[in-house]
Order: C-alpha cells, then structure tokens, then sequence
C-alpha cells in the first residue's frame, strides 16, 4: 500500500528530513529533549522546526501558515508536541486542521504498562486504531425545530476499508495474534453494520490473523476487568477516541502514551498530553510520551535498529525508577531524565 | 402497608395519602398524587392485595434467572404475581408486551433478543423504551465489600438518557456506501432528565452532579445537553454541578473513580460508563438497572447482556435479576419484602462469599439462589 512506497525510499543511508512542531507550553523542553536523545543515538536524522501559530491568510480567516504545510508535505512525517488551542471564535481546532490537511485517516495508539510505573493494571499490551476522518466527529450538527437538534455521524465504505486495511497490515507487521472490531451494530445497524462489513472482508484478506467483532459495551465491561484479552482494536471515530483514552488511563495516563497519525501520503506522530502551563519552562516536563512517538516514528521509517535502543534505555530509566519526573512520582528534572537515557545509549552503541 | 390499608378502610384512603405523603411508596406517589403535568391517575394493578407486573425473560440467561426470582418470591412471601410475555420479531408480539406493561405498571426484564439483522426491524428493547418514554435510566453502583473488584467502595449513580440520544435508529444510506446516523438530542427530554437527577441528587443527600459530554466537538447537541444541564443546576444551589468530557471521565474512572457521585448523561455514554463502572465493582453480573417514564417503571440488569454464551450451564450470576426485583418490590411499596432479600443477597455474597464463576469462585447459580432462600426462611422478620 502507499504507506510502504514511503517507507521503502528511505532503506538508503541517507539522512532523512523530519519536521518536528515543537507546539506551546511544555513543548520546546521536551522537544529539545528528544532531539539531543536522538542525536546521542546517532540517529540519520535532520530536524526542520516550525511553528503552527495561526496566522490571518488573505481571506481573513486564520490557518496554519503556509511554511509549516510545505515543510510536512516535503517530508511526508512529523513529530507534533502538544499544542494549545486558542479560545475565541473564528478560529478551528488546530489538530483538526492538521488532519484534514494531511488526510490523516487513521489513529494508532499503543498502550503498554510500562515496568517501574504501577498502576492497577499490569502487562496491558493493547493498541487502538481509530478511524480518523468522519464518524460521530464529522461535524455536521443542526437544529431542525427549536429545541429539537440532529447530529449525523457518516461512515463510508472508503474510510472503514482503508482504516480495516491498515489495521491488519499493522498487525501482521507489528507480530501481533487478534484483531477486535468494536462496533454497536444492534443499535446503529447500517452504520456499524458497513463498518463491520469492510472489517469482515479485510480479514478474509489476512487469513493468518485472527479476527473477533465485540460490542463496545462488552469491551469496556471486559477491558476494565482484564485488559489482557485484548490485542489490536479497530474501531470508528468516537468509540475510538474513547477507548483509546480509557486504555491510557490504564497505562498510567495520557503522559506516557504515544500515539502516531497515518495519513495517505505522510504520518504525523504526537504526544497527545496537554501544554502543562503550570510546569512550563521549569525543566520539570516528562519528554517519554513524546519520546516514545518519536520512537514510533523511526519505525514508521524502518529504522528499526535505533528505535529499539532509545526505546530500551527509555523503558530501562522508568524501571531503575532513580531518575523519575514529577507526575511519575519522583523528583528528578526533565535534563536529569534526558542525561540517563543518553548515558545508557551511549552504553549500548 | 398500602395494600392491607386499602382491605381494611377503602374509604378512609384518600385522608390516609394526603396525611401520609412522605411514607408512600413510589409506586403511591406515582399513581395516586396528582402530576404537575395534571396528567390522570392510572389505575393501579392491585387484585386482591397483590400486584401484578409484566415479565419479559428475554433471550440467552434471562428465563434461567426468572425462574430464580419467582423461586425467591414465594420463599419471601411477596404479594407480586407475574404476567410471562415472550417477544420475537414481530410487531404484533410487541403490542401485546406494551399493552401488558401498560395495564400493569411496573414490568421486570432481561435482554431481548433481535434476530434479524435487517435496518427496518428496530431493537426490541429500544422500541420498548421510546414506546413507553422511559425517559431515564437510573443505575447505581454501590460496590459489595466481600466481592473481588479492582476498585473498593465505589458509590456512583450513573442517570442516563434512555430513549433519544445515539440510539435514535434514524439511518440511511444517501449514497452507494455512505451512511449517515443521527444523534438526536431535544431541549424536553435533556430537562427532564437534568431535573430527574437533581431531584434524586436532593432526595437521596448527594452533594455533586457531574454532567458527562463531548460538547467540544459536538458542539450543538452536546453543547444543548451540558447547557440544560447548567440552567437546572441554578435551581439547586445547595448540590454543587461540573462537567467532564467522556475520554477524560473513562481515564479517571479507571484511576481514580471516587471522585464521582452522581453521573448524567447521553444514551450512547451512558452505556459505556456503566459498563465500566460495573467492570471496576466485580462484573456485568451484580448491578440492575431501573429504567423510569412519567408512568411507567421497568426493571432489568444493569449492563444488558444476553448472555447466550452461558445460557443453560448454571453458571449465570443471578444477583442482577434478584436486584432488580428487590427494586421493583421498594418501588411497588412492599419495603419489607425487598429488605429482607436484600438481606439476604448481601449475606450470601459479602458474608458467606459464595461467588459464581464470574466473580472467581465456583459455585453454581442454583447454589447460591438456595443459600439466599435459607437466609430468608432463617430470617427472623417476615411479613
């Protein structure tokens, strides 16, 4: 499919471009955590920074300047920090004009309790692929009769089949045993119904994956009780965002969850967290949900070899647990954590 | 009790209501004190002091656990006879379900299944609660001390829209392979609801109502839901009200889910929450859900499995049907009747820990319906 042209363009060694947006808030810190995390790694990697404050375009209305756009669809794949959506009308979503400009079809979160870090639950091992594009989050609202509104949610054969398609080709690639589809076909028979109708002809496809449709509230009953039944989750758009989150709060919460865009010509990899203003500029920031997108990223680009290095000294910091930022309830700083991990890939170079 | 005052002094009942407002039962003051809607009083369902309520098994699980219910009972001893209906497909069944439940009142159900898959054929259990405007479902979940959960003593109602919301089933196709679904979401329903849970929020002592929505991205129905929600808020200075969006509530319930108290909501989040809540206590097995209309009460399990895949091995939990019923006996009025097997429900699985297999024990559900049934007829109180 299109995502392996890209990929297989980079098997030179080349040194690979990346735009890298470092957003608000706690953004630049960690930013700049990841970018001395790679160049300790030796990674064949050179970063292009830009910025995506709104700017007025000619026609009045605001949107991410131009530079930013060319610079992603150059590199075909990024690295986002968090970004803080301005209040005030007249002005969309930023993430969502991201999307739409990159046609971003498929969200893809892995949530794995990470040693060192306890929570209740322990060896989860599940990744979320939600549909990115329509579903409940098309936007299309209006009010018929006063009092009385109507929201559509649009699924398309298009979108589920590519969403479904991605989501085996994923797992084949990644090792992993089951796909779930999780849908509400009983109550929202034609929509999830089509929706299930192009998962169940993708796993005809995959023959040697298997594949198991759920209702959502089973999975949730289920997923809160034992998450380790499940494998790979496809879903549409909102129970995606929902499960995703739930499956987060899990692992220990949205600071230590990566979490990878893939569009049809390009991928965008982001640390979903918020700005944190309060913490901001303080050297007190947790870098590994974005650390760990990153990682994603080297994989998205078969660099393979890289990406388990960091991705190991990272897993092996939280576990020695001596240098741990705040929210993971130690005391260390931002640069203190960064140093560790770069000591212990100089280690396995 | 109301039953054995109307035997005794027919005529002297209405003094008796009007001096006795707040000992009535709810099933009393639905009945027999006039609505603000000034709608008329139906005729309540009672023969010969006792009453009769409409029971749908369902599909999978749910005839196993009704017989364990009417077992129960007439070990109990409750004045309750119950009027069987079964529903297929057809819509000629389903009339004759409403019009039962309608004469009757109050019906007790499981889940029912709909064979066919086709789009025209609407879920019976939706069609049987947008036909009879079962407006709220009010879920709460209280966690048993002796049962193995992840999380201890969690308290939370969770107040769900029950009849408009996601669960709509307004669908076409425009295109060749394009769907599109409607949410709908009214200012009516969203207020009853809102008030529905602030009154309960008042009546029952809870200090804060969080409203549960999606409102930044669904900004004109979530928004007009979390909007309803904040205009009746202001009538009740004394219960302190915040929202949360629905990713973020999931990730704090499975943290830290003794932050919440009383939950409202959507019908499609509604769903989700409550079965992640009924996850965090122990499983789909123990919670029952009472789903209220202005005029009409419908008792079932919480979370609404069929459970098919379990059907027949005796291995079902029956402590969500039995719940249910302890409901709908506090909500016909006979409160002794319900204590004493709510009694009995919590020595069996808190003390003596009798547990079925989805709780991690081993026992069978025959095993522990007998367990409760010697705790009652061991029991020192019984009317």
């Amino acid at each position: 499919a299109s995502t392996r042209t890209v990929g297989s363009r980079l098997y030179s060694s080349e040194i690979k471009k990346c735009t890298i947006i470092p957003g608000d808030g706690i953004g630049p810190e960690i930013s700049a955590a990841v970018q001395k995390i790679f160049a300790a790694a030796k990674v064949p990697i050179e970063w292009e920074s830009v910025d995506v404050t709104p700017v007025r375009g000619p026609d009045g209305k605001f949107g991410i300047p131009p530079a930013a756009i060319e610079s992603v669809n150059r590199n075909k794949v990024g690295l986002k920090g968090p970004l803080m959506t301005p209040v005030g009308k007249g002005h969309r979503s930023l993430n969502l004009a991201l999307r739409k400009e990159f046609n971003l079809y498929a969200n893809v979160r892995p949530c794995r309790s990470l040693e060192g870090y306890k929570t209740l639950y322990d060896h989860v091992d599940v990744v979320t692929i939600r549909e990115n594009t329509e579903g409940e989050y098309s936007g299309i609202e209006h009010e018929i009769v006063d009092g009385v509104v109507q929201s559509i949610k649009l699924i398309t054969e298009d979108a589920s089949r590519r969403v479904a398609e991605f989501a085996f080709q994923y797992t084949k690639e990644n090792n992993r045993r089951k796909v779930t589809a999780v849908h509400k076909a009983n109550i929202m028979r034609m929509s999830d119904g089509l929706f299930l109708r192009c998962c169940r002809e993708m796993a005809e496809k995959y023959p040697d994956v298997k594949f198991e449709e759920k209702y959502l509230d089973t999975v949730c009953l289920n997923m809160v009780q034992d998450p380790t039944q499940y494998d790979v989750l496809v879903m549409p758009n909102l129970y995606g965002d929902i499960l995703s989150d739930m499956c987060a709060g899990l692992v220990g919460g949205l600071g230590l969850t990566p979490s990878g865009n893939i569009g049809l010509n390009g991928a965008l990899f982001e640390s979903v967290h918020g700005t944190a203003p309060d913490i901001a500029g303080k050297d007190l920031a947790n870098p590994t949900a974005l650390l760990l997108s990153a990682v994603m990223m080297l994989r998205y680009l078969n660099l393979n070899k890289h990406a388990n290095i960091i991705e190991q000294a990272c897993f092996d910091t939280i576990k020695e647990a001596k240098y741990l930022t705040g929210d993971l309830g130690g005391t260390a700083k931002c640069s203190e954590f960064t140093n560790q991990i770069c000591e212990k890939i100089a280690a396995a170079i | 009790m109301a039953s054995r005052v109307l035997l005794k002094k027919p005529f002297d009942l209405g003094k008796i209501v009007l001096r006795n407002q707040s000992t009535m039962s709810a099933f009393e003051i639905q009945h027999k004190t006039p609505l603000i809607k000034k709608v008329e009083a139906i005729p309540v369902a009672l023969y010969g002091g006792r009453h009769a309520v409409t029971m749908l098994p369902g599909g999978g699980i749910g005839p196993e656990l009704m017989g364990y219910v009417r077992e129960v009972f007439k070990y109990a001893g409750a004045p309750v006879d119950f009027e069987v209906v079964d529903i297929g497909d057809e819509n000629k069944e389903l009339d004759y379900a409403l019009t039962s439940i309608k004469r009757n009142g109050v019906a007790i159900k499981g889940n029912i299944e709909t064979k066919s898959e086709s789009a025209n054929v609407v879920s019976r259990n939706v069609a049987i609660r947008n036909e009879l405007d079962l407006f709220v479902n009010v879920l709460h979940c209280k966690s048993y001390p002796g049962v193995p959960a992840r999380q201890k003593d969690i308290d939370i109602v969770i107040i769900r829209q029950n009849t408009e919301g996601e669960y709509a089933m307004l669908e076409h196709e425009s295109v060749d392979g394009v769907v599109e679904s409607m949410k709908v979401v009214t200012q009516s329903n969203s207020d009853r609801v809102a008030r529905y849970a602030f009154e309960y929020a008042k009546r029952n002592g809870r200090k804060r109502v969080t409203t549960i929505h999606k409102a930044n991205i669904m900004k004109l129905s979530d928004g007009l839901f979390l909007d309803t929600s904040k205009r009746i808020a202001e009538e009740y200075p004394e219960i302190e009200h915040t929202d949360m969006i629905i990713d973020n509530c999931c990730m704090q319930l499975v943290s830290k889910p003794h932050q919440f108290d009383v939950m409202i909501m959507t019908n499609l989040y509604g769903s989700i929450v409550s079965n992640v809540v009924c996850g965090l206590i122990g499983g789909a097995g123990l919670l029952s859900g009472k789903n209220y209309g202005d005029h009409y009460a419908i008792f079932e399990p919480g979370t609404r499995n069929t459970g098919t895949a379990i059907a027949g091995k005796n291995i079902a939990n029956p402590i969500a049907m039995l719940s249910a019923s302890v409901d709908m006996l506090h909500h016909l009025g006979h409160t002794q009747h319900a204590e004493l097997i709510q009694r009995a429900i919590e020595k069996t699985i808190c003390e003596d820990k009798i547990h079925t297999p989805d709780l991690g024990g081993s026992a069978k559900s025959t095993d522990i319906v007998q367990r409760i049934i010697d705790h009652i007829l061991q029991s020192d109180i019984r009317p």
